[in-house]
This record gives structure tokens, C-alpha cells and sequence, in this order.
């Protein structure tokens, strides 16, 4: 029997099994980290505002807990008012994103699925280009409403894949896919058939939208999302056990208690929520989803309960990183970051693929 | 196999918890739309009794593997009932079969890098608590990780602990999954072609393991096998399938004769006595003849 405690006590420590420790750790070191990155991103812009001004714009701020635009200088608005709440926007895109990435590539048991393949995200982009054809652009209850035409572009998308794909009650993985890949190329159509009518200026803002776009949100606008990232997430948390046990295939999770029909139900429905938030916020950023929860499988395993909330942050400063350089790389002029993170993310999968093919999954 | 086994510690429900009781089983997989619906399976009805191993045998397309998922509970018959234990099936939930069956499907392909460990503790998932808010976290109680490691060591892969599942060999990986399936800690296992893909080393080492097993934990066994011989040496009872009915079911010097296997398979062959069991051992004739 001690010999037994005693291999127990060596299985926790070989990193064969995930521990509080290893996740206190590396979630601990990636908050911190996420941190840091937000906070040196906050410098660099169209211009540069060093680390010393933010400091003592920061500090009324934390000191009264009230921000006072007028006694300040033009460098602490454009830092709280623009930059902040774009990186915040980005950290919860970014985010949104790799949790989304991990939980369709668990649950469609494919490490190539990202969260645009179920065609979600093309019914958000859609309802936001015929927001902007028709010329909708206002606001309503000091939100914006484009977001709110992606949203239920997303939503009726997620209705029609249901319909499509489900059969006798039961939602079955390939025709899931199946549908979604459809649905995506007939969308993609109208989308394009959008822009091909649009003036050409017009059109142009359209398809740097639809490559992924950040933009500095108000906060009310933020807050909103920010209530269905951290929500949708923190949701995606609790299913972290069930995603370990989906990996192993339908029929085995079912005769290990899992009740697949609905879970797979919730995971779709949530997963589709969140992604047609991210789009309708954000356009179609694309690579953060399907690269960052490859490379951080890699780093920490595959538990969800460590890979999920990992993926999470990790894809919360990439994101933050690539919006950073897509709006200093060419300043004054902004790239869409989806350029970025497609001209990061490709090459990176690349190298996964090619050197490291045999640790790649 | 390293360590000897307190039998308190594997036996989690009392006898009446581990017999199968099958009555007028009849299965058809829905097809929508489509009228002449053929039954898979139809009619059946036995009992496995608690400790035993039952082999079901029959040609491709009997319905083995359906009525292995039958008596996993991942199907709900058309017609009958199946009781675990004297509980009707259609009666339990997900989560209550889970803690009376443990199913070994014929395949396993991860296409993450789990490892070993990992996979086999995901065999304690039926008895994690369920709580309403929980990121699951070293949640792991100590009977989880000692039921883990009694797995592993019972099926020799405690060693293997760190390595990645999709590094392992087929027959490796077939033991981590069995190893997973006992961590369940259920009375019953099912066992889909558990010798399939496996060289006659690892065949013999998963045949002996599963007799052991039985022997050791007192488990009920279910297992399907195309190879008669298996099915002949290793199992008390053998079921024998065809076209979805009950051909015969007894013991293996009842059903594997040769005039059972050809009205079964349709094909003459050669049935002899094993030289050190006793029991008939099955071999393919010269030349082929069809009756």
C-alpha cells in the first residue's frame, strides 16, 4: 500500500495528470502575463505615449476612482477613451475566440475546426453587410446597431444549421459539418454579392470590415460584449470535464454518462452565440481561433480544464499584439488585423505541419 | 498483475446488480421516409449471468455490435426489454447505466495527445460529483486516482502512465482502454471485438487478461468476437447471431459445432478439440467447399 501512495505521489509530479498546482501556475503566469501585455500595448499608436504619462493618467483613476477628461492632457483621452477600450475589446475577441476554437475541436473531435466552420459567423457577417447596404449605421439606446444586425444574423443562421443538420431529434457530427461548410459558401455569396453592389468606397470599408476589424467600442457598447464573452466563457468552463470525454467519441462519452444528443445541442448553441457576438463586434479575424488552441495544446496538454482557460488568455494577447502592430505598422494608416493575425497564424501553422508533424495533434 | 487485489475495494453493488436479463429484444435503426424497414435484431431473448462471460458470435452484419450498444444503453430498443440487474434499462439514466456497464468499442483513435492517465481517469467521469459551479480542478479524490492506478496496474500499463496515447501500439493502446473501462468501476463489461486488429501475442495477452479479470474483480462479460476459437476458449456461454435472431445459445462444445457453424456462416470447417482445453477449436477446411 505505500508503494502504491508512493507512485500515486510520482504520477502527480510526471505531469501524466493535470494538478491544482500546474493550473495555478500556468493560469496564474498567464493572467499576469495578459496583464503586462495590455498594459505596454497602451503605448503604441498612431503616437506614442510613454509608459510614464500613463502612469500619471492611471493614477486619478485608480486614487478617486472617477476619471476626469477635462483635467487631463489630450494623450490620457485618446489613451482611456481609444486605445483602452479597444485592447479590451481585443483581449475579450482574441479570447472569445481560442475558448470557441477549443470546444468545436473537441466536440467535432477535428483539430482543424475553428469557430467559423459551422457558418455562424458568415449569417453575423452577413446582417451586418446588409446593415451597412441599406445604410443602418445609427445608434439605438446609445449602442451601436450594427452588432445588433450580426447578432441576429448569427442567431437565424444557428436556427437554420439546427434544421438542416439535425434528424429524428439527434444532431449528428457529419451532417453538423455538412451544413455548415454549405451554409458558409451560399452566405458568402450574398455577402459578395453585397459588396459587387455597393459604391466602391463603401464596399471597400465593408471588406476591411469583413477581414477583421477592431475598432475602439464606447464603453457601454463593451460592456455589452464584454457580459456575453466572459459569460459565454465562463460557461464553456464548466464543460471543460464533458470536452475531455467527448474526446473520445460519441459512443464512448455516451456510456460514460454523457447524455451526447444534448450537450452537443448546448455546445453548438452557446458556441454559436459567442461567435456570432465576436463577428457582429469584430468582422472575421481569423487564424486566432484554430492556431492559438493548437499551440497551447501543445505547451500544456490536452485536459480542457487547463487548455481551455489557457487558450483563452493566450488568445487574448495575441490578438491584443496583432491589433497593436496592425495599427503602428503602416501608421497613420490602419491594416485590418486579420491581415495580422492570418500573416502570423499561416506561417506558424505551417511550421507546426511541417517540423513538428508528429506532435502536431 | 503487480498487485493483489482486495476484492472490497472493486465490488460496488451486490450480485443482484450484475446480471443481464434480455426479453424479446427486437432492434431497426430508423430510417426516415423509409417503409420496408428491416429489424436488426429481433426476438431475442437470455439472461448473462452475474460473473460469467458470454461470447456473442455470428457473421458480419448479425447485429453483434448493435446489440452490444443495446445492452450499453447508447440505443433504445424498438421492442422489449433489457434489465441490468433487474432494472429495466429504459428506466435508468445515462449517468446510472454508466455505473453498471462499461463498454470497450471496437475502435479507439485520439486525435489529441492525452496521455495515459488522463485517459484512464476519464473512466471516473460517471462518478464525479456534479456541482453547479465547478471549473473541475483537482477535483480528482483519492479513490478516483486509487481506482485509476488499480486499473492500470490490473491491465499492466501503469508504466505507460505519461506516454501519449496516440504513441502507443494497438495493443498497448486496446489495454489503456480496457484499463479505462474497469476504472468505471461497474459490475458489467462489454467488450466489441476486443482481439480485432491485435497479433496473436497481444491476443493471447488481452484473452488472459479479461479471464483474469473476471476471476479477480467478479465481473459480468459480454464480449462479440469474429474469432470463433476466442469465443470457444474464453467464454462460459457463447451467443450465436444470425441475420439479427438467436441461432443458439449454450456452451461452446453446444454451439461450436460444425453443423451449428454451417447453418450460421452457411460454410463447411473443420472443428477438432483443442489439445490442451478440451474445447472445440475451429480451423479453415482444404479447399473450399459450400454445402
Amino acid at each position: 500500500m505505500e508503494s502504491s501512495a508512493g507512485q500515486l505521489a510520482q504520477w502527480k509530479h510526471s505531469g501524466a495528470i493535470l494538478t491544482l498546482q500546474r493550473w495555478l501556475a500556468i493560469i496564474g503566469g498567464l493572467a499576469v502575463a495578459s496583464l503586462a501585455v495590455c498594459v505596454l500595448c497602451l503605448q503604441f499608436g498612431a503616437t506614442r505615449i510613454e509608459m510614464g504619462t500613463i502612469a500619471l493618467a492611471l493614477r486619478p483613476l485608480l486614487t478617486a476612482g472617477e476619471f476626469d477628461a477635462a483635467g487631463l492632457g489630450a494623450s490620457a483621452i485618446i489613451m482611456v477613451h481609444i486605445r483602452l477600450p479597444r485592447i479590451l475589446a481585443g483581449f475579450l475577441v482574441g479570447g472569445s475566440l481560442a475558448s470557441v476554437g477549443v470546444a468545436l475541436q473537441a466536440l467535432l473531435r477535428n483539430p482543424l475546426a475553428d469557430p467559423y466552420v459551422l457558418g455562424v459567423s458568415s449569417g453575423a457577417a452577413l446582417g451586418v453587410s446588409l446593415a451597412m447596404l441599406f445604410g443602418i449605421g445609427t445608434t439605438l439606446a446609445l449602442l451601436p446597431t450594427l452588432p445588433l444586425f450580426g447578432f441576429v444574423g448569427g442567431l437565424l443562421s444557428l436556427i437554420l444549421i439546427y434544421r438542416l443538420a439535425q434528424s429524428q431529434g439527434r444532431l449528428p457530427i457529419q451532417s453538423l459539418l455538412l451544413a455548415g461548410v454549405i451554409l458558409n459558401a451560399i452566405l458568402t455569396a450574398f455577402i459578395m454579392f453585397i459588396t459587387s453592389i455597393m459604391e466602391p468606397n463603401r464596399s471597400a470599408g465593408l471588406m476591411a470590415w469583413l477581414m477583421g476589424s477592431l475598432t475602439a467600442p464606447g464603453y457601454a457598447a463593451l460592456a455589452v460584449f464584454a457580459i456575453y464573452a466572459v459569460g459565454g466563457v465562463a460557461i464553456l468552463m464548466q464543460k471543460t470535464q464533458t470536452l475531455n470525454v467527448l474526446t473520445l467519441g460519441e459512443e464512448t462519452a455516451r456510456s460514460l454518462g454523457i447524455e451526447t444528443e444534448r450537450v452537443k445541442k448546448q455546445l453548438v448553441g452557446l458556441t454559436a452565440l459567442l461567435t456570432g457576438a465576436v463577428v457582429s463586434v469584430s468582422g472575421m479575424i481569423g487564424f486566432v481561433g484554430m492556431v492559438v488552441p493548437h499551440a497551447v495544446r501543445m505547451l500544456v496538454g490536452s485536459d480542457h480544464r487547463l487548455l481551455l482557460p489557457a487558450s483563452a488568455l493566450v488568445g487574448g494577447m495575441f490578438l491584443v499584439v496583432s491589433d497593436t502592430i496592425a495599427r503602428t505598422i503602416l501608421a497613420p494608416t490602419e491594416i485590418p488585423v486579420g491581415i495580422v493575425t492570418a500573416l502570423a497564424g499561416g506561417p506558424f501553422f505551417l511550421y507546426l505541419l511541417l517540423w513538428r508533424k508528429n506532435r502536431m495533434m | 498483475m503487480t498487485t493483489p487485489l482486495p476484492s472490497t475495494s472493486v465490488a460496488p453493488s451486490g450480485a443482484g446488480h450484475r446480471g443481464i436479463h434480455v426479453e424479446g429484444l427486437s432492434f431497426r435503426y430508423d430510417a426516415a421516409g423509409h417503409q420496408a424497414r428491416v429489424w436488426t435484431l429481433e426476438g431475442l431473448s437470455f439472461h448473462v449471468e452475474a460473473g460469467e462471460i458470454l461470447g456473442i458470435a455470428g457473421p458480419n452484419g448479425s447485429g453483434k455490435s448493435s446489440l452490444l450498444k443495446l445492452l450499453a444503453g447508447l440505443m433504445p430498443p424498438s421492442e422489449g426489454h433489457i434489465r441490468l440487474g433487474g432494472q429495466p434499462i429504459t428506466q435508468l439514466s445515462q449517468l446510472d447505466i454508466a455505473r453498471v456497464v462499461a463498454l470497450v468499442p471496437q475502435d479507439y483513435v485520439q486525435v489529441f495527445p492525452f496521455t495515459v492517465a488522463e485517459t484512464v481517469l476519464m473512466g471516473r467521469f460517471p462518478h464525479r460529483p456534479s456541482r453547479l459551479w465547478s471549473l473541475g480542478v483537482g477535483e480528482e479524490t483519492e479513490k478516483d486516482l486509487a481506482c485509476a492506478h488499480q486499473a492500470m496496474s490490473d491491465t499492466d500499463v501503469w508504466a505507460l502512465a505519461d506516454r501519449l496515447v496516440s504513441d502507443l501500439s494497438g495493443g498497448e493502446r486496446q489495454r489503456v482502454v480496457i484499463a479505462r473501462a474497469l476504472a468505471q468501476e461497474s459490475a458489467i463489461l462489454l467488450l466489441d471485438e476486443p482481439t480485432a486488429f491485435l497479433d496473436i501475442n497481444h491476443q493471447i495477452e488481452i484473452c488472459g487478461l479479461i479471464s483474469r479479470l473476471r476471476c479477480e474483480r467478479q465481473l459480468t462479460v459480454v464480449l462479440a468476437s469474429h474469432d470463433l476459437n476466442v469465443a470457444s476458449q474464453y467464454c462460459d456461454r457463447v451467443l450465436m447471431l444470425k441475420e439479427g435472431r438467436l441461432s443458439r445459445i449454450g456452451s461452446p462444445d453446444d454451439t461450436i459445432r460444425p453443423d451449428v457453424l454451417r447453418m450460421v456462416y452457411g460454410c463447411d470447417v473443420v472443428v477438432d478439440a483443442h489439445p490442451q482445453t478440451g474445447r472445440p477449436r475451429v480451423t479453415m477446411p482444404m479447399g473450399i467447399s459450400r454445402a
